[in-house]
Formats: structure tokens, C-alpha cells, sequence
């Protein structure tokens, strides 16, 4: 009782300077955080600048650079759009990304429901073999897959993108997948079997639904590495009508010695349009994702 | 991830052995549940034996060839790449560029975690979404953006350093500063993903924890060096031996804003590779480039895969 009572003020006091010292940090907290967030959106801001510019004011140099003086045009996305190649690029992209992402889905979500659920002689080993095959990059396989793809006779063709860009999603996918399916209960499939369910059966009407989070993740990482991959195509194909976004826009809006900045930028922020978008609605999804690879199995 | 299996896989089979009796052995196979399980893997096991370890094997034997593919040279190309100084050179920037990037990056995702996890719940959301815009962007693209941040003449980071009184830097004209250059642009990319590593891990420290340092007095400092590091050693370490991988393969940043130039100094091992093997047509010796790569990355990947079998069992 009486230790209590001269204890309290003691303890009001270290309160007290505590609420101060979470203040203080939460104001330092913000200083920093604003440096940070300044490096880490300077470059995708400065590129909505150069692409809302005139040639002539990118070209000038005695203005500042970071704002746009003469006044906003959307003249470099209509060149884009009419005068380039992109819209080409973001067909080509297009059609690769939906092929590459259904099928790494069907295929890992097939494997990961046998590996994480079923066994057969080997699994353990193929389990581990999948995650290993996600360590491998693609800069370690680029030149045998060129010699395997220009034997196929798919050289400078976006269907040999559809072939080849699987080795970088279908790995992770699968692995985040078998974690998923593995936080499912066991009792759930025990009282589908005793309904009489095949394992098909199974897989369509309680895996899929239940694991929805996990193939909404896997997907997003599907979509965003095959719309984002560069060292294929950039090994692989060569002429404009075949080619993607991303060397498509790096290679060929480049005209001779004379660099259209202003379109550039444009094109190059076009072609983040789809991922940021995504990022934008399913950010949780692709959080999980992103962080599902260290975090399960 | 074993016993799961086994204790569902009795039941599976006396119900299916009950529903339908196969009529011959080749049915009866077909039912088995191990070749249902087997034939559902079919496809990854294509892929993955199809296009990642046939073409790593081929690599090897291509590795043994002449530049025009007719004749068997042994180590022939590994000798050669060996006795040249560029290549010599590679090894050392590739070394260099992963070893500081991965430092550099572990160490902002450390701190902007920490200072992201300071702020209040409601906010947390609004600046980790924020500040992962980099990682989102394909890198290809954001390096366009890089390079054109860069430009000898139209500079804008020249215009800010000359407008605060200092000289023009060459960024990617003289060797060292384009060294520098791909190195911050690796960092200004990678930090985001070691920031939401750690953000995560840090969510996951139990807050007994700091509650219990609290009441013995522990300052902040205490807090993080013997509870925080101790708690997130296994996710630090995963997250850094992967990202060593990913950054020493790097092939984007380099192939764009330099192309390993100037005088092939800021070349890395993808680069290099590239530039024999597709650009100058000598495939052999561009595969026997990216065959160095493998024993660093092999052993990367062993000690990653030990780290996520540990992290495993300490959820599990």
C-alpha cells in the first residue's frame, strides 16, 4: 500500500517522458521516412515530367528540369501511340503474359495440390528440386535456351517467350502454393472423401475456393514477372512485330542518334501502367505474395 | 509436411477401393492414388527438367566447344577467359556490385522497416504501399528512367548539384561514378523488397517480449540488439543470401545504362555473357561465362535452403 503510493508519481513521471520520447521518434520517423520516400519516387516522378513535355522545352536546358514550364501537352503519348511501334509491344506482351500466367496456374496449382497433399516416391526431393529451380536466373540459362529455342525454330518469335518464361514463374508459384494448400485442415478433405469426392473433385470444389488468397497472390506474381522479364526477349527477339514492352521500349522508340525522351517516357510509362495498377487494387495480395517465399515451407 | 500426407492418404484409399473395384492391374495402377499424385506433377517436372536442367547440362557440354559449334575444345574457353583482364575484371565488379548493393539495401530495408513500424497502424499501410513503388515498376523500365536522370547533357540531378554551387558529375561517362551509378540504382530497386521482409518479420516479435525488456529497463538500442536481431536473424539472413543471388545475376540495369561500358569496367558476369555469347555470336564462350556464376550461386542456395527449413520448423 504505502510502496504503491510513493511509487505512483514515479511511475506518472516515467510515463510522462515516455509519451515524449514516442513523440520525439515518431516525428524523427516521419523526417526520415519523407527522405526515403523522396529517393524512392524521384525517378518515376521525373519520368511523368519528361512525358507531359514538349520536345522543345526537353531539349532546352536553362529551365528547371524537374517541373514543367511551358505548360502541359500530351503530345509525346499521342506520338506514342501513332507514330511507334508500342501499341505492337503491348500486344505481343499482352498475348505472352495471359498464356505464360494460365498456364504456370494450371501447372503449379496441379503440382502443388500432389506435393503438398498427396505422395508418391519422390516428392520430398521434387519439392526441394522446385525451390532450388527458383534460385536458378534466368542469366545462368539464357544462352543454352537460346541455342534449344532457335532449334525449335521459335528464335524471334513471342511464342518462344511462352515457352521459356515458365522456368521464372512456375518455381516460385508452386512453392507458395504447396504452403497454402498445406494451411488447409485436413479434416476439410477427410469430409469431402467420406462425401465421396475424387481428389479432382476435391482440388476444384475445396482447394481452389479455400486457397483463393494464395492463387490470387501466385497469379499477380505470374503477371508481374512475365510483363516485366528482359533478358528473354532481349536475347531472343529481334525484329519489331515480335517484340515485347520491355525491350521493345528500351530498343527500338530509340530512333538513330536522336533519343525522343519526352516519348520515351512516355512509352516507359505506359508499359508500368499494368503492374502498378494491380499493385495498386490487390496491394495485400501482392504483399502476401512477396513475402510467402521465406515466410512458408 | 510427411505425416500430413500419410494421414490423410489411408482413409483416400479404402474409400476409393470401396466405390469402384478395378476390374484389371493396369486400372487398378491408374487408380492409385501415388500415380494420380505422379501425373499431376507431369507438367512442373517437364518444365523443370525440359527447361532448366537440360539447358543447364547443355550449357556445360557447349561450354567445351569452338565458336563456330564444330569442334571440342576441353576447357579450352575457361583457360582463355581466364588469361584475359576483362574477365578478370568482371569477376571483381560483379563481386563488388552484388556485395555492396545487397549491404546497401539490407541496411535501408532495415531502417525504413524500423521507421515504418513506429508509425501508427492506421498509417503504416499508406507509406509501405508508398514506399514499394520501386520493386513494382519493371526494372527495365525504371532504368530508362535512371538513364535519362543521368544524361551527360540533360542531367537533372546535374542541374539540382549545379544550381547548389558543385560541379557536374560524368555519371555514367567515368568509370567509377558509373560503377557507382548501376550500384545506387540496384538499391533504389532492391530496398523496397528487404523493406517488407523485415516489416513482416518485425510484425511477427512476439510484444511480450519488449514489454518484459521494458520493465527491466532495457533502452532501445538494448531492445533491438537482444530481442529484434535475435528474432529476425533467420529472415535477415534468407532475405540476404537471396537477394545476393538475384543482384549478382542482374542483368537489366547494366545492359541498360551502360552496357558495360565505359572501357567494359562496369560489366557483370550476365553482361559479359550476353555480349560474347549473342552479340558477339560466340555462344560457347558466353555459356562458359555464366557457368562461373554457378558454384557462387550453388552455394548461396544451399545455405538459403537450410535457413528456410530452419525458419519452417521454428513456425511449425
Amino acid at each position: 500500500m504505502t510502496a504503491t503510493a510513493i511509487a505512483a508519481p514515479a511511475v506518472r513521471r516515467r510515463a510522462a517522458s515516455l509519451s515524449r520520447d514516442r513523440r520525439w521518434a515518431l516525428i524523427v520517423s516521419y523526417a526520415f521516412l519523407i527522405l526515403f520516400a523522396i529517393f524512392f519516387l524521384l525517378p518515376p516522378y521525373y519520368m511523368i515530367v519528361t512525358s507531359l513535355k514538349s520536345d522543345g522545352e526537353v531539349a532546352r536546358m536553362a529551365t528547371n528540369p524537374w517541373i514543367v514550364a511551358d505548360g502541359v501537352t500530351l503530345d509525346q503519348y499521342k506520338l506514342l501511340f501513332t507514330q511507334s511501334d508500342f501499341l505492337v509491344f503491348f500486344k505481343n506482351t499482352a498475348i505472352v503474359t495471359v498464356c505464360v500466367v494460365a498456364i504456370t496456374m494450371v501447372v503449379s496449382i496441379l503440382a502443388a495440390f500432389s506435393l503438398g497433399r498427396m505422395k508418391f516416391w519422390g516428392s520430398g526431393v521434387l519439392a526441394a528440386g522446385i525451390f532450388l529451380t527458383y534460385l536458378v536466373p534466368d542469366t545462368l540459362l539464357f544462352i543454352p535456351l537460346f541455342q534449344i529455342v532457335r532449334g525449335l525454330g521459335l528464335l524471334n518469335s513471342y511464342w518462344g517467350m511462352v515457352l521459356v518464361y515458365p522456368t521464372l514463374t512456375v518455381p516460385f508459384c508452386t512453392w507458395i502454393m504447396i504452403g497454402y494448400f498445406q494451411s488447409i485442415p485436413k479434416e476439410l478433405d477427410e469430409a469431402a472423401l467420406i462425401d465421396g469426392a475424387g481428389h479432382m473433385q476435391m482440388l476444384l470444389k475445396i482447394f481452389i475456393p479455400v486457397a483463393l488468397p494464395g492463387i490470387i497472390a501466385a497469379t499477380i506474381f505470374a503477371f508481374t514477372v512475365s510483363w516485366a522479364a528482359f533478358v528473354y526477349p532481349m536475347a531472343f527477339l529481334y525484329s519489331a512485330d515480335q517484340q515485347v514492352l520491355t525491350v521493345g521500349t528500351v530498343t527500338s522508340l530509340i530512333r538513330a542518334d536522336v533519343y525522343k525522351w519526352g516519348m520515351l517516357m512516355a512509352g516507359a510509362l505506359v508499359a508500368a501502367t499494368p503492374p502498378l495498377v494491380i499493385y495498386a487494387f490487390l496491394m495485400d495480395y501482392y504483399i502476401a505474395g512477396l513475402t510467402a517465399g521465406a515466410t512458408k515451407g | 509436411m510427411a505425416d500430413a500426407v500419410q494421414q490423410s492418404w489411408v482413409p483416400a484409399l479404402a474409400v476409393a477401393r470401396e466405390r469402384a473395384p478395378p476390374r484389371n492391374g493396369l486400372q487398378r495402377f491408374m487408380r492409385r492414388r501415388s500415380t494420380l499424385a505422379f501425373a499431376m506433377c507431369l507438367p512442373l517436372i517437364l518444365i523443370i527438367v525440359g527447361l532448366v536442367a537440360y539447358p543447364a547440362l547443355y550449357s556445360i557440354y557447349l561450354s567445351t566447344l569452338n565458336k563456330t559449334q564444330t569442334r571440342f575444345i576441353g576447357l579450352g574457353n575457361f583457360s582463355f577467359l581466364l588469361s584475359r583482364d576483362v574477365f578478370w575484371m568482371v569477376v571483381w565488379q560483379s563481386a563488388v556490385f552484388a556485395i555492396t548493393a545487397v549491404l546497401a539495401k539490407a541496411l535501408i530495408g532495415l531502417i525504413t522497416a524500423h521507421l515504418v513500424n513506429n508509425l501508427p497502424t492506421k498509417g503504416q499501410r499508406k507509406w509501405r504501399g508508398m514506399l514499394l513503388v520501386p520493386w513494382v515498376i519493371p526494372l527495365a523500365l525504371s532504368s530508362l528512367g535512371w538513364w535519362w536522370l543521368f544524361d551527360p547533357t540533360h542531367s537533372a540531378f546535374n542541374w539540382l548539384i549545379v544550381l547548389l554551387g558543385g560541379n557536374e558529375i560524368p555519371w555514367l561517362s567515368d568509370p567509377y561514378w558509373a560503377r557507382f551509378s548501376v550500384i545506387l540504382v540496384n538499391v533504389w530497386y532492391g530496398a523496397p523488397f528487404f523493406l517488407i521482409m523485415y516489416l513482416a518479420a518485425l510484425k511477427s516479435v512476439p510484444e511480450q517480449l519488449y514489454e518484459a525488456a521494458a520493465i527491466d529497463g532495457a533502452n532501445a538500442w538494448q531492445r533491438f540488439v537482444h530481442i529484434t536481431l535475435p528474432m529476425m536473424r533467420n529472415i535477415i539472413a534468407i532475405t540476404v543470401l537471396f537477394s545476393l543471388i538475384v543482384t549478382f545475376a542482374n542483368f537489366d540495369i547494366v545492359q541498360i545504362m551502360t552496357a558495360g561500358g565505359p572501357r567494359n569496367m562496369t560489366h557483370v558476369f550476365a553482361t559479359y555473357a550476353f555480349m560474347l555469347g549473342i552479340r558477339s555470336g560466340d555462344i560457347p564462350l558466353g555459356a562458359a561465362v555464366s557457368l562461373f556464376m554457378f558454384p557462387i550461386l550453388a552455394v548461396a542456395a544451399v545455405f538459403i535452403l537450410r535457413g528456410v527449413h530452419k525458419r519452417g520448423r521454428e513456425i511449425g
